[in-house]
């Protein structure tokens, strides 16, 4: 099998599986090998599901045989984030405390997967719980960025973002709750997609911030992102939160490649310091090439996008403290059982202080305190009201553009461990992300060119509360734009990883 | 165990004025759990009634039952509440092994009903209003059985199993507002008070609140303070009390326990207690304190309950009889008196009775079975009225067959205690065993030829004028026919064999 | 804002059930202070007359039909259990709460 069929995107995948160039088992076997040669690189994956993805490639083989009508990704395999939980395949949210748990059921998300015909090759790497910007704090190391492999990949779902830019998956699924689907897009080269809130439903997600949440695609092309999307949205009676909205024509936004009159907004909040100098040269670039293709750039100011981070960074710890109460050894997952024995009590205790890694113990303590009797209105009720004035901003801005822009992190990847210890640095990263989490907006992010060392930059879109058509109209256009100036897509400039001929 | 010296109930009511206050745990009979699909059953192998999302397993979301609201709107209706145009559930956090996520679903400032009554009706008619501050919904635990201990007792327990079938079960919170000025009724209002409720969630149809398999469970407060003018004392709670008597006791005894610490200069500590069956007495079990502290914030997962005002006043438009409505109604159609009502309501009479009427008897005689025969029978085998193994539709049938002269009295009991022991339904005994009053001239002209041969002095002693005397004639001939003889045709037949009539 | 201690590391992690290392009751009163600090800027603009926003968009009366779903077996609900007995999770001893 060449390596060539790996590098399209999923869409021409997809093209070839129905001209009965590949098979789809051919085609999933092809990414098991490439896993298999690079991933000892990358620790891309906690899981692998060679037997069942190959199983269901036969099972979608056999059924085009037949000529039976498949969905159009049918045979397309796909990358899980561990996040999201997979019946009968461990499911451990980067986390000691769940390791060797196998849940018995399926997300939603992953049952229309399942239903779809698409292979699932296994689980990626995460952040522990989600719970961080570079997939470092994972109970099972790092996952590295394979533009450098001494920088990380993004966080929290670095697992995904690299699995797809070294073309382990075409296709991959991510959560995002402040920017851990768009910030590892944008430091990989890759797009990324966080559909508005309650897009696509989140049980059998494992809970970080129940009211930030969102699950949404991860891939290498603006059209990819949207088949995924399609595929994976839409109501679930099993999510109160899932939004009873028909789900968008999403496709057919990517492939306008049209912003003729598109109004683009930019965040004159979320351009300026912080920002590294090549980033935001990039940044103007794209606007730039928007422009002359008949996009509107606006400047918009949303002043209180100052306080996002605030709010969130009491919002988020708070609803984490509460949904993580429940991993405490009693039902499934780690226990641990000090010496001599010990009450319920203490088994608890000493279970979640072995179980959970330093940040999320810091996250959930951080959530206790915010919660605690006295401290509720100074500051989770503070940080619900900071949300009322984001999501004010949100719409006053929205009334003057269709979409709003700024870059999508701040830098480009950084070096393993250079944040590490610092958390507050660490928390800076999601700072052009976490508006839309607080407002339930959905935001794109795409490659917006090399920055600082060589290294991918993106830029990210954000769009009305129910309109991510837009995101796939404007992204997909300056996809296209971008790609035409340079030559071809932007990961055709990654190095090579020693495993395979990249 | 008890350290507390006892004062004397009267003395003590006496001397103080009990404040009570309590709290209705009610278990919803809708088919399912209060936010998933699991099944709301009582008796099941234990974890099978089930889902990921009663396990609380990560990933897994709740959904609202929209039953359990529209059930929970019906009490707040009942109890004479308002009901809220916008409430939201909250997570009530705290960690223990009989909670699936170490919080419960609850809701803290924003019930869905709140500022209501109910009358309460005493044992001797009298009437006591209690204030409903709120009534909210939230969901039940599991189970803990504990194991190693001595009695199956937490106390001294190795480890506990855990069973989350009732994980998740609907349940309705009803909270007093205090109960003052009841005196030394306190311990009879309490248990009335829970009896009503309990009466009321029948009625609307939304628990079988059946108070032994703890549908029905009552937390009661109980504070003593020196006069009604005086702030309230400090309370203790009695948690879970699970029938009227234990209800009574248990206030009875902390009336008594709170005076005795009281007397002796102590402070009563503010904490939960423990009610025991076997000694009558509470034992103290945690100490509020204040360092409890529940985080509770508003639940992210569900989103806010509006009920729109069509669909209350729909509910409310839709609401059954309440009891006590009905027991005026029924008290005006049957005619019955004030006492003889009050006897028939504390005997758990009033439905057995009110079918019986439905069915065909008059209400007196629906009222002379029920109260006289079968309220005998089931004192005797130690049991309620409505366990008997006789329907209302029975004792309609037996009594019209006395109505129709099929049978007299004597005979309808027998056929009773034949109704009792399952042989099937009173016409079809009579018929089968033959017991329909003997009234065929031939037989019992037959009869009293044989009787008139063989008592010849009792026949001279008619004639002679005392025809008092005609008993000992027509003695013998209902024995001989097993009391089936129509004992008014039998003596007119002796009357005209003797040529007196 | 109050600065946060030790003792209410302390106090907070016995709230939350997680037992902490002694490096870690030591360590963490710096970070948490680093940032509250950061997120104190809330109640700069949280006044009272802006309402809170719990959910990012408003629905009401999400309800689900009163219709039994597919339930776990008992093998599938004690699967993952680290003990289990007589169909039941087992968990040590419950006393010491009380």
């Amino acid at each position: 099998m060449s390596n060539d069929i790996i590098r399209r995107s999923a869409a021409a995948q997809a093209a070839a599986l129905q001209a009965g160039e590949v098979s789809a088992e051919e085609l999933t076997r092809a990414h098991l090998d490439r896993i298999e040669a690079v991933d000892g690189e990358l620790n891309a994956f906690l899981h692998l599901n060679q037997e069942d993805a190959l199983a269901t490639a036969r099972d979608v083989d056999s059924r085009r045989t037949a000529g039976e009508q498949l969905h159009p990704l049918a045979g397309v395999p796909i990358a899980v984030k561990d996040v999201v939980v997979t019946k009968g395949m461990p499911t451990t949210a980067g986390s000691k405390i769940l390791e060797g748990w196998v849940p018995p059921y399926d997300a939603t998300l992953v049952e229309r997967l399942r239903e779809a015909g698409l292979p699932i090759l296994g689980k990626t790497n995460m952040d522990e719980f989600a719970m961080g910007s570079s997939t470092e704090t994972s109970a099972y190391g790092p996952t590295r960025n394979p533009w450098d492999r001494e920088r990380i990949p993004g966080g929290s779902g670095g697992g995904s973002s690299a699995a797809v830019a070294a073309y382990e998956a075409p296709l991959a699924i991510g959560t995002d709750t402040g920017g851990s689907i768009r910030q590892p897009g944008a430091v990989t080269g890759t797009v990324g997609v966080k559909p508005t809130y309650g897009s696509v439903s989140r049980y059998g997600l494992i809970a970080m911030a129940s009211s930030l949440d969102q699950a949404g695609p991860v891939t290498r092309t603006v059209e990819d992102s949207a088949l995924l999307h399609e595929l994976i949205a839409g109501h679930d009676v099993r999510d109160s939160t899932s939004l009873p909205d028909p789900v968008g024509s999403y496709v057919e936004a990517a492939r306008r490649r049209d912003v003729k009159g598109l109004r683009i907004g930019v965040i004159e909040e979320l351009k300026g310091e912080g920002f590294a100098a090549e980033v935001r040269a990039r940044f103007q670039e794209s606007l730039e090439q928007l422009e002359q293709a008949g996009a509107e750039i606006v400047r918009v100011s949303c002043p209180n996008f100052r306080y996002a981070l605030g709010a969130y960074y009491l919002i988020m710890p708070s609803e984490a403290s509460s949904n993580l109460a429940k991993f405490d050894g009693m039902r499934f997952g780690l226990r641990v059982v000090p010496e001599g024995g010990a009450t319920a009590e203490q088994v608890m205790a000493a279970t979640r202080g072995a179980g959970f890694g330093a940040e999320v113990k810091r996250r959930i303590l951080l959530g206790t305190y915010a919660l605690s009797a006295g401290y509720y209105d100074a500051y989770y009720g503070s940080a619900q009201k900071v949300r009322t004035l984001v999501q004010r901003d949100f719409s006053a801005a929205f009334e003057k553009v269709d979409v709003l822009a700024s870059p999508t992190a701040p830098t480009v990847a950084f070096h393993l461990g250079e944040k590490l210890d610092d958390p507050m640095a660490m928390y800076l990263n999601d700072i052009a992300t976490i508006p839309a989490n607080l407002a339930g907006t959905p935001g794109i992010s795409v490659p917006s060119g090399l920055a600082e060392d060589g290294l991918p930059a993106g830029i990210q879109f954000l769009a009305p509360a129910r309109a991510d058509e837009r995101l796939y109209r404007v992204g997909g256009a300056l996809e296209a734009l971008l790609e035409d100036a340079w030559g071809g897509p932007l990961l055709d400039k990654a190095p090579e990883l020693a495993g395979g001929v990249n | 165990m008890r350290t507390d010296p006892l004062v004397d109930y009267d003395e003590a009511v006496d001397r103080y004025d009990p404040v009570l206050g309590i709290e209705v745990h009610v278990e919803l009979g809708t088919d399912t759990k209060m936010f998933d699909g699991a099944p709301n059953v009582f008796a099941a192998d234990p974890n099978t009634a089930i889902t990921p999302v009663s396990l609380g397993l990560p990933g897994t979301l709740p959904v609202v039952n929209g039953k359990a609201i529209e059930y929970a709107i019906k009490i707040g209706l009942a109890l004479n509440c308002q009901i809220a145009e916008h409430c939201r559930f909250a997570r009530k956090q705290y960690f223990y092994p009989d909670l699936t996520k170490n919080f419960q679903t609850s809701q803290y400032d924003e019930p869905i009903a709140f500022d209501g009554w109910i009358d309460v009706e005493l044992e001797d008619g009298e009437t006591v209003r209690v204030e409903i501050e709120r009534a909210h919904m939230e969901e039940d635990a599991g189970k803990n059985t504990h194991l190693g201990g001595a009695t199956g007792r937490i106390q001294g327990a190795t480890r506990s199993l855990v069973d989350y079938n009732r994980a998740g079960v609907p349940l309705v919170e009803i909270v007093t507002r205090p109960i003052e000025g009841v005196g030394e009724r306190a311990p009879e209002v309490a248990a009335a008070y829970v009896r009503t409720l309990r009466d009321i969630f029948r009625t609307l149809q939304v628990s079988e609140a059946r108070m032994e398999r703890g549908n029905v469970r009552a937390d009661v407060n109980v504070s003593l303070r020196p006069s009604p003018e005086s702030p309230l004392g400090t309370r203790t709670e009695t948690k879970n009390v699970n029938s009227f008597r234990s209800i009574e006791r248990s206030v009875r005894f902390e009336i008594s326990r709170q005076a005795g610490i009281l007397d002796a200069g102590g402070t009563v500590v503010q904490e939960t207690r423990h009610f025991h069956e076997d000694t009558g007495e509470t034992s103290s079990g945690r100490v509020k304190s204040d360092a409890e502290d529940y985080r509770y914030f508003p639940e992210p997962d569900l989103v806010p309950v509006a009920p729109s005002r069509a669909w209350v006043e729909e509910l409310r438009a839709a609401l059954p009889e309440l009891p006590a409505a009905r027991r005026r109604r029924l008290l005006g159609e049957w005619g019955y008196s004030d006492l003889e009502m009050r006897d028939v309501i504390n005997a758990g009479a009033l439905d057995l009775i009110e079918s019986t009427v439905a069915a065909g008897a008059s209400p007196q005689a629906a009222r002379k079975w029920w109260m006289g025969e079968l309220a005998r029978t089931a004192k005797e085998h130690e049991t309620e009225l409505e366990q008997l193994a006789v329907t209302p539709a029975q004792i309609a049938e037996l009594q019209g067959l006395v109505d129709g002269r099929k049978i007299n009295d004597k005979i309808a009991k027998q056929v009773l205690g034949k109704v009792l022991e399952g042989k099937g339904d009173p016409a079809a005994i009579v018929e089968q065993e033959g017991l329909a009053v003997v009234s065929d001239d031939s037989v019992l002209t037959g009869a009293v030829d044989q009787a008139i041969a063989e008592n010849p002095d009792v026949v001279e002693k008619i004639k002679g004028g005392k025809v008092q005397a005609i008993g000992a004639l027509i003695g013998p001939i209902m024995k001989a026919t097993r009391g089936q003889a129509d004992a008014g045709r039998v003596r007119e037949i002796i009357m005209e064999r003797l040529g007196l009539s | 804002m109050p600065s946060i201690g030790r003792d209410d590391v302390a106090r907070l992690a016995d709230l939350a059930r997680i037992q902490l290392t002694d490096e870690e009751i030591d360590r963490l009163p710096g970070e948490f202070d680093a940032i509250m600090d950061a997120v104190a800027s809330v109640s700069e603009v949280a006044t009272a007359d802006v309402p809170a926003t719990s959910h990012p968009i408003a629905m009401t009366n999400v309800f689900r039909e009163d219709v039994v779903t597919e339930t776990l077996t008992q093998e599938q609900a004690l699967a993952g259990a680290p003990e289990a007995e007589d169909g039941r999770f087992a968990v040590p001893q419950i006393l010491g709460e009380e």
